[in-house]
């Protein structure tokens, strides 16, 4: 009976002390994913009973029209066109300064200075991006006169995707082990070939999953749009039309959330059915890929 | 041996591969330096364009809240204040919330896969858009909180915070969404840096009997502060510069007040509603307000990459 | 005409030469000539800077940062270090083997054509890769799956495919940075066969950690040792401590502490 205090005690303050922590932290992951799911449910319920073909291929009926909404489609073609802008011009910039930073850099003070910088500008509130973009591009008018445009919204959203394109280039090609660069450089590759020939593509899965992640999160932006591509209710017809306002998705939200009109509320609805239910498959298809490529690593 | 040489022909470099080398090294260099110029560029374009501003106003812009276009007086406190006081209490909410979770994930209290679900839904939630969980606040969180807030200030009206009759879109709502927005990236980080606490200490505390709790407070968490503060700064700085969500919910007024039940604004909602139909010293003053949200999110962020560099230096 | 002969015979000559990482110093003032057609080993024990020398060799060491080099290094009558040389034409003549294998993330073929190709290689492909999986020993075990991935293959095997890809590029010099230090017995003593081989064809270094080894293979060995700083501050230097023909380095050593490395009193 000497080991009796060996035992485990029910009552003993200690394990009383421990259950009551855990069952708090449990309360806590609970009330973490409760958002997530509520939204979500919440965006499939409402907006899911929206969806017809009219949505996707009408133009909005301006607010006001009780009976009709009209359809999204100038906002979903202006999304797929403001992103690709961006990312035309991020994805270049970024892959190009993330190379730099991993390949040629080498740790020196000019790295340290831009990856500090990366990170800065990561950090910039969006909405500030689109101030900068409507002082440089929409108040002085420099590309053909134009003002609130498709392209200047294109340009606001890159700067956004520029920082996550930069760093998770840098990140994946630091991944690479040197001893395929050596191997390479050791049989007289010359290093635009070892990199182009060897490290990206064996970082090419763990960038495209980064890059592809960082243009899911620039489609739902809307705070650099507001006052730079500003909004359309018309179809885009034609190449001119990138000089011109355009619509998108995310800003269709906004404006239509504020409208006191039922039949609009529920337009914004359904356009949170597709910007969502499109974000979240890029995203857990990117996850599967990232995982299944993690795995083959190990082997 | 000779003869076989002749095979190679590229074994002497000819001009053009050396030039593609150096042409692709230094445009990699120049499209690497863009970010600065980028960075730089936006400092510069908002500071100048708030300069007007600045010079009619001086430091009195951040002490009045007297926003008239008529009579073209501007101050920006109520936003200001408006900023902090939502950013601090949704980052002090969020604190308990995502680092509670991250040690739910962290340590092994439930099977591995119920965590891991737990993380990957916590990491899908920072996808969302702001503006559609702006839409969600809107239409489901406010109505649902209607009641409570009703009885909160029923309860709690001596307390200045909970002050004014609750209006449909109050400063407490966007605090409650900013919460949720979060949440993800204190969680995150948090796990992420409760990962890299070595196994070591953990064992040398349950190697002298202290209970699991006991070592989580005293040993882990404290190994893991500056990672998990980098982490808060970072919600911090997202916080403070947050629009679409705060801009819908908030209630988007000017009139300064205490209350929280009562609508406020934040320097970014201001911008997103004022700024495309402004003109002249307003403009001016949007871009003042601007500068200053810039300075306060450079400064917490510069601060958490400080955080950030100091933890890994302590465990690499 | 007897100098003559000698420099006729040499391929690369160290000129006091000294490398440093930073302030820091690894080796010092080293001379050496290393003989065209042999097989020559540097040992000696860690730390005395002796891989740092065989990288130094090819220009490797221009991708550590802050690794400086000073005196000369002649290769063919031409000091590799000079401001117009062109590393990657070094290493195009200077090729190298790893101490990890590291095949690339393609086919086996591939990983042999990639060389050749860069190089600039006119020839029948196929016969190249088949020559160079010969000359390798490889060819009879991997003949069957030469689309399959390098990483299928051995560690042992790998290591061979990655010496078949630097002969493929016909090197002057095969550098060797303790090849099979990542490998089993067996597989060694195949590099090994495949190394006498190499030697009727290429001039080989090779940095070693096994005495044994150093023995079997090479004609010429040099031994490295390193000393403490004469500041005394516990960091050390490494130099050239002896160099001659191996059964002379082994059996009659002049120094004592070849006589000691050998006889494995340290290292």
């Amino acid at each position: 009976m000497q080991n009796h205090n060996l035992f485990y005690q029910n009552k003993s303050s200690r394990n009383i002390t421990d259950i009551f922590l855990t069952s708090i932290s449990f309360l806590f992951a609970l009330f973490a994913i409760l958002p997530l799911i509520l939204v979500v449910s919440y965006i499939l319920f409402k907006g899911g009973s929206q969806i017809s073909l009219d949505l996707f291929t009408l133009e909005p009926n301006p607010p006001g029209d009780e009976f009709s909404a009209g359809g999204i489609n100038p906002a979903l073609v202006g999304t797929l066109i403001i992103t690709s802008i961006a990312s035309l011009i991020a994805i270049p910039i970024g892959m190009g300064g993330g190379i730099y930073l991993a390949e040629y850099s080498k740790g020196g003070l000019f790295a340290r200075f831009i990856r500090f910088g990366v990170n800065v500008l990561a950090g910039v509130p969006s909405i500030i991006a689109g101030v900068f973009i409507y002082a440089l591009i929409v108040s002085t008018k420099i590309i053909f006169g134009s003002t609130y445009s498709g392209l200047a919204g294109g340009i606001a959203l890159s700067i956004l995707m520029l920082p996550s394109v930069i760093k998770t280039t840098d990140e994946g090609l630091k991944l690479v082990p040197n001893e395929l660069r050596q191997a390479s450089l050791g049989i007289g590759a010359s290093m635009y070939t070892t990199i182009l020939r060897i490290t990206l593509p064996a970082a090419f899965r763990s960038i495209a999953t980064g890059v592809v992640l960082g243009i899911a999160r620039a489609a739902g932006e809307t705070a650099p749009l507001i006052f730079t591509a500003l909004f359309s209710y018309y179809y885009v017809s034609g190449f001119e039309d990138l000089f011109y306002e355009m619509g998108s998705l995310s800003v269709l939200i906004y404006n239509f959330a504020l409208e006191p009109y039922d039949v609009q509320n529920k337009l914004a609805w359904a356009a949170s059915f597709i910007l969502v239910l499109s974000i979240l498959f890029v995203n857990i298809f990117a996850r599967i890929l990232a995982n299944i490529t993690t795995k083959e690593k190990r082997i | 041996m000779e003869e076989k040489l002749t095979l190679f022909k590229n074994r002497k470099r000819f001009g053009i591969e050396k030039n593609i080398d150096i042409i692709f090294k230094n445009t990699a260099l120049v499209l690497s330096s863009f970010v600065a110029i980028i960075l730089l560029g936006i400092i510069l374009v908002v500071f100048f364009q708030s300069f007007e501003s600045f010079s009619k106003y001086g430091l009195k812009f951040l002490f009045t809240s007297e926003w008239n276009p008529v009579k073209d007086e501007y101050g920006a406190f109520a936003a200001i204040y408006g900023t902090v006081i939502t950013s601090l209490f949704s980052i002090f909410i969020t604190i308990p919330l995502g680092v509670g979770t991250a040690i739910f994930i962290t340590e092994d209290f439930a099977p591995k896969i119920i965590r891991e679900i737990i993380g990957s839904f916590v990491e899908l939630l920072a996808a969302i858009p702001s503006v559609v969980l702006g839409l969600w606040a809107i239409f489901v969180m406010e109505p649902f909180f209607r009641g409570f807030f009703a009885l909160l200030h029923s309860w709690f009206s001596w307390i200045p915070l909970f002050s004014s009759e609750p209006t449909g879109r109050n400063s407490l709502l966007a605090i409650l969404i900013l919460v949720v927005m979060l949440l993800p990236i204190v969680t995150s980080i948090s796990r992420d840096t409760l990962n890299q606490v070595p196994k070591k200490l953990r064992n040398a505390a349950y190697g002298i009997g202290a209970s699991r709790w006991k070592t989580i407070f005293s040993v882990i968490l404290p190994a893991a502060l500056s990672g998990i503060m980098a982490g808060v700064l970072l919600a911090l700085g997202r916080a403070m510069g947050e629009t679409m969500a705060v801009t819908m919910i908030i209630g988007n007024s000017n009139a300064f007040s205490w209350s929280l039940l009562s609508p406020g604004y934040t320097i970014s909602s201001m911008l997103a509603n004022q700024f495309g139909e402004a003109d002249g010293t307003q403009v001016s003053s949007l871009f003042y307000a601007a500068f200053i949200l810039m300075i306060l999110s450079l400064l917490v962020n510069i601060f958490a990459q400080f955080l950030v560099k100091r933890f890994s230096l302590k465990y690499r | 005409m007897i100098k003559n002969k000698k420099q006729k015979n040499k391929i690369i000559s160290l000129d006091n030469v000294s490398i440093s990482y930073g302030s820091f110093e690894v080796v010092k003032n080293i001379f050496c000539d290393f003989k065209k057609g042999c097989i020559t080993s540097l040992i000696g024990p860690s730390g005395c800077g002796k891989s740092t020398v065989l990288r130094s060799l090819n220009r490797m060491n221009d991708l550590i940062p802050n690794c400086s080099l000073k005196g000369t290094v002649m290769f063919d009558g031409i000091n590799i270090y000079d401001k117009k040389i062109d590393p990657v034409e070094v290493r195009r003549r200077i090729g190298m083997v790893f101490q990890q294998p590291n095949p690339f993330p393609k086919s086996i073929y591939e990983n042999i054509a990639f060389g050749a190709r860069i190089n600039g290689y006119v020839g029948n492909m196929d016969e190249l890769v088949e020559n160079s999986l010969i000359k390798a020993a490889l060819w009879d075990e991997c003949k069957d799956k030469l689309g399959d991935s390098g990483y299928s293959l051995s560690g042992g095997q790998q290591q061979r495919l990655c010496i078949a890809r630097t002969i493929a590029i016909e090197p002057q010099v095969i550098l060797m940075d303790e090849p099979c230090s990542a490998l089993d017995p067996i597989s060694t003593l195949k590099i090994e066969e495949t190394m006498h081989e190499l030697k009727k064809n290429f001039t080989i270094i090779i940095v070693t950690h096994n005495m044994q080894q150093a023995l079997r293979v090479s004609d010429m060995t040099a031994f490295f040792n390193a000393v403490e700083y004469e500041d005394g501050d516990g960091g050390k230097v490494g130099y050239l401590a002896e160099y001659g023909s191996t059964s002379k380095i082994f059996n009659s050593p002049k120094e004592k502490t070849t006589q000691e490395y050998i006889s494995g009193k340290f290292g």
